[in-house]
């Protein structure tokens, strides 16, 4: 089986046009794999790039240059160049992501924004809303809120929609974004142990995760970002 | 990932005497995605808008539809009669301003069943059946359904003013600013109405906007206008997150946060 995703020699810097024209480089040479039923955790300070490294593999940012080849459906997309409709493929059968925060629709409901992914690949909506039930409870978000619209959840409760929507589906390629920063212990476990299924699952994931805690029990493999820096060291 | 565009839009521009109108736009559009055109008042959106859908007629460039029995007709050549029949029956155009999208003077119902009536239904139980389940797909009740849309407020005249467009089971809806000018509690429901209709029916939708958080809201893929030219053009969360143009990162570091 193909790697499911590989990230050679990737570029990326921010052209601020409205700050006269700065170039802001971000990183360069970025070079890493992941593998099937593996977890690899992107490590190095606040800054280093983590977060734009995601935001690149889910096709949020754009690209330099470099190559970002994802295993899709049995052939090898790159997604540095791939167009919007293939991008929109690619997340919707391949590549998940859990965001640090969750962008909310106003009058969808909390179980439907978590079933959502699955309707949208054509399972039924019961269907779909019975497994975002399951999924819901398992993080202990009070069934009294899977109607309401997350608009005025607090931090946490909708962190656990985000995490659940993220979790909902079967992606080979799984990106995570600081998914426990604000939860409890009780709700950090459940999340380590949806992680752990992730893998035996033979899911890739890549995380970011600044609860060391967590790191430890979920990484297979830390990825020093420091060493992509495109910023000369002050 | 075989299917075939069902807009081309090749090379497009419009003059106004010396301005220009839009200039040299150039893309495809496919079945079930929703393309956002953004800018500024002035920009040329609702002018290349009104092209697209021959509400005003291009000079320079080809716009191509994907017809029901497969052909590519090219619309500027296409005879007055089955254009207009394409519009009353394929296509739908959702105007900013309700009255002039609706017959203001007839009842609510008769605005939706005019538009059966155009593609052959004659069978007065059967519109009257198609139109009360249109109007309550988008939240009117049955007891309205005798009502002029003049005795309805604005929120409700759009809603009924997308029935009236989605009826005939179109495959490409035209929106000029939909949810313009309406207050936000009015706006919110319509948008999750009709990002519901347009993923159940498959719709392909162009939609114009100056509001981003709509485009987010509702787009796949997005084109930022200016000055009559396409600046930017790309999958819309990427155009937001990641703005190029610098009239791109102006227009989206101006979004208000509340």
């Amino acid at each position: 089986m193909a790697t499911p995703l590989v990230v050679s020699e990737v570029a990326k810097s921010f052209t601020m046009h409205l700050r006269g024209g700065t170039l802001l480089p971000v990183i360069q040479d970025v070079n890493f794999s992941v593998k099937a039923g593996e977890c690899a955790v992107l490590g190095g300070p606040s800054g280093a790039g983590k977060s734009s490294i995601l935001k690149m593999l889910f096709g949020n940012y754009s690209v330099d240059s470099g190559q970002i080849l994802v295993n899709h459906e049995g052939r090898v997309i790159d997604l540095a160049t791939a167009d919007p409709r293939t991008v929109i493929q690619v997340r919707r059968n391949t590549i998940g992501y859990v965001s640090q925060f969750l962008r909310v629709v106003p009058r969808v409901s909390a179980l439907d924004i978590v079933a959502e992914p699955l309707t949208a690949r054509g399972t039924s909506i019961e269907a779909a809303r019975a497994r975002a039930e399951e999924l819901l409870s398992a993080l202990n978000l009070p069934r009294e809120l899977w109607l309401l619209p997350p608009a005025t959840f607090s931090g946490g409760e909708q962190q656990r929609v985000n995490i659940a929507r993220g979790f909902i589906t079967d992606h080979p390629i799984l990106l995570l974004d600081e998914p426990t920063a604000s939860l409890d212990a009780k709700n950090r476990e459940v999340v380590i142990g949806m992680i752990e299924e992730k893998k035996k699952a033979g899911v890739a994931l890549l995380g970011i995760f600044h609860d060391e805690d967590v790191r430890e029990r979920v990484a297979d493999r830390i990825i020093d970002v420091s060493g992509f820096s495109a910023r000369k060291a002050a | 990932m075989s299917e075939l565009p069902l807009l081309k839009v090749h090379e497009l521009s419009k003059f106004y005497g010396g301005r220009i109108g839009c200039r040299n736009v150039s893309f495809d559009l496919w079945p079930g995605e929703v393309l956002a055109i953004v800018g500024e008042s002035g920009s040329g959106k609702t002018t290349l808008l009104n092209c697209l859908s021959t509400r005003l007629t291009a000079d320079v460039g080809s716009v191509e539809y994907h017809m029901r029995d497969g052909q590519y007709r090219n619309l500027a050549t296409m005879p007055e009669a089955e254009r207009r029949f394409l519009m009353r029956t394929d296509w739908g155009f959702v105007h900013q301003n309700p009255a002039d999208g609706l017959r203001m003077t007839v009842s609510a119902g008769a605005n939706v069943g005019e538009r059966l009536m155009a593609v052959g239904e004659r069978h007065y139980g059967r519109i009257r059946e198609t139109a009360g389940d249109w109007l309550g797909r988008v939240e009117i009740g049955l007891d309205r359904m005798d009502d002029q849309p003049r005795a309805f407020s604005g929120g409700m005249r759009q809603r009924l003013q997308i029935a009236r467009n989605l009826v005939t089971s179109p495959r490409l809806v035209f929106m000029d600013e939909p949810t313009g000018g309406l207050d936000v509690s009015v706006q919110a429901r319509l948008l999750d109405l009709i990002r519901g209709l347009v993923q159940d029916l498959g719709l392909a939708v162009i939609v114009v906007t100056h509001d981003l958080a709509v485009a987010r809201l509702l787009s796949h893929r997005m084109m930022v206008m200016k000055d009559g030219h396409v600046i930017e053009h790309g999958l819309t969360d990427r155009v937001l997150d990641d703005p190029r143009e610098p009239y791109t990162q102006l227009l989206v570091s101006s979004i208000l946060q509340v």
